[in-house]
């Protein structure tokens, strides 16, 4: 059976590791390289990797980085942040990551998702939206969750599905940083209406938080930053409490 | 580094995909592997794998423009088809109503909608047979991306759940293909790339000689 994926995501800086890490053992924990080796042994599914310094001019580092994570790490990972164009995609590619996420960049203009999705296959090609709920309706958000948009998520999921995106990753920016719980009813109804896998994000504070996104929110896969880079949940740990829920996870 | 280790290793370059992996984890097990679509190049090594990655009638359509479609089929040495790769040695495919290699008796057709498709993240692959899987117990897992799969024929040599039962892994002769990425695949991952570049190559030397 096809397992729930355990996904941290980290974010990146002028190619290094930011947002405290404290993980013991690590000689450098800024060091992408180091933390993601440690995350692949330590039983992470796939790596995300933010590039929250996105700019034209830091982007060969970051290509740098890609390349070196490629190199020492076997299992798959997700670059985004600030991409927009199919060179850069590609560029991304050439270095080894196995997935790109696309966010801003394909509600300004929706046709990048199609032409991403053509030429490189829609198995590389991850959209990520950021949405925040309003007196009961969920609208998209841009530039990491700070300039709202009259989009409903629901109805852009779907259109980006239709356009050949392989994978959703929602945030709900009510539940980001909270620590209590994914947004469940949201992620459950992706998962109704669309037919490609939901990555749910935001909220994750505890292991039951995992067990109810997975049962409740149908997620495919969840993802978090915090609550595993200061090791307040160990995934070993956590993949042994899913199973021992009768959730089918990789051990 | 680990010293890298003599074993002629030719990944096929034709531009489909991120072959980038498939290299680094090679070296990772201390082999340098050559990227090429010289075909002097390929029939010069000892062990050849097949990528692709994207959709199954473009990959196509380059293969051919490199004539590769034509030598493919004719290579003795060990080969090893990942993921599209493996698709596309097989009779043919759903995805781009696509003729493939013919290399292996199956025919690839398009998921269900009963399943998330693409499939994505990982899978154990069961029922296994043949010396690829030494050291991999049953049940392993793997990681599979993909929304095509092969049905299973007399030529699979391994078996997973999604939906349906499908081959995730086949074998005619000196030919290999698995659905899955063994490069991103941890440690099982590992131990199957390293199981594919220590089969025994004696049968090509012999046959060389008998030329």
């Amino acid at each position: 059976m096809l397992t729930k994926r355990i996904i941290p995501c980290l974010d990146i800086k002028n190619g290094r590791t930011v947002k405290g890490v404290n993980f013991v053992d690590l000689r450098d924990a800024g060091d992408p390289v180091e933390l993601a080796k440690q995350y692949a042994e330590v039983g992470a599914d796939e790596l995300v990797f933010l590039d929250i310094s996105a700019t034209l001019e830091n982007r060969g580092t970051t290509l740098e980085m890609v390349m070196h994570v490629a190199e020492q790490v076997n299992i798959p990972f997700t670059v985004g942040g600030g991409i927009s164009s199919i060179e850069h995609v590609d560029a991304l590619l050439q270095c080894g990551a196995d997935k790109v996420s696309i966010n801003s960049s394909a509600v300004k203009r929706p046709e990048l998702v199609n032409e991403l999705s053509n030429k490189f296959g829609s198995q590389c090609i991850v959209v990520a939206i950021d949405a925040k709920e309003v007196e009961g309706q969920w609208k998209v958000h841009l530039a990491g969750g700070s300039i709202p948009t009259e989009i409903d998520l629901f109805e852009w999921a779907k259109e980006v599905e239709s356009r050949g995106a392989g994978e959703i990753l929602f945030t709900s920016m009510n539940h980001d940083g909270t620590k209590n719980g994914f947004a469940n009813e949201a992620l459950s109804r992706l998962s109704r209406e669309l037919n490609i896998p939901i990555i749910a994000s935001g909220g994750a504070g505890s292991v039951k938080h995992f067990i109810d996104t997975f049962k409740e929110g149908k997620a495919d896969a969840a993802l978090a930053a915090s609550v595993f880079h200061f090791g307040e949940i160990p995934i070993p740990e956590l993949k042994k409490e899913l199973k021992e829920n009768n959730i089918e996870v990789r051990l | 580094m680990p010293i890298a280790k003599k074993m002629k290793l030719v990944i096929i370059n034709y531009g489909a995909g991120n072959i980038k992996s498939i290299q680094f984890a090679f070296k990772r097990l201390g082999y340098d592997a050559v990227l090429s679509n010289n075909p002097n190049e390929i029939l010069a090594a000892d062990k050849i794998i097949f990528p692709g990655v994207g959709e199954a009638s473009s990959a196509m359509k380059m293969l051919k423009e490199s004539g590769l479609d034509v030598l493919v089929p004719t290579l003795k040495q060990p080969v090893l088809g990942i993921c599209l790769g493996m698709q596309l040695m097989c009779k043919s495919t759903e995805e781009g109503n696509t003729k493939g290699l013919g290399i292996f008796n199956s025919e690839v057709k398009r998921f269900a909608n009963d399943v998330k498709v693409p499939q994505m993240g990982w899978n154990v692959i069961k029922d296994l047979k043949s010396d690829l899987f030494k050291g991999v117990k049953e049940n392993e897992y793997m990681y599979l991306v993909h929304s095509y799969y092969a049905e299973h024929c007399k030529e699979t040599i391994a078996k997973t759940d999604y939906g349906i039962n499908y081959a995730s892994a086949l074998q005619h002769n000196n030919f290999y293909g698995v659905q899955f990425h063994p490069e991103k695949s941890s440690l099982a991952g590992a131990r199957i790339l390293r199981n594919f570049i220590e089969l025994d190559v004696k049968s090509k030397n012999e046959e060389s000689i008998d030329r």
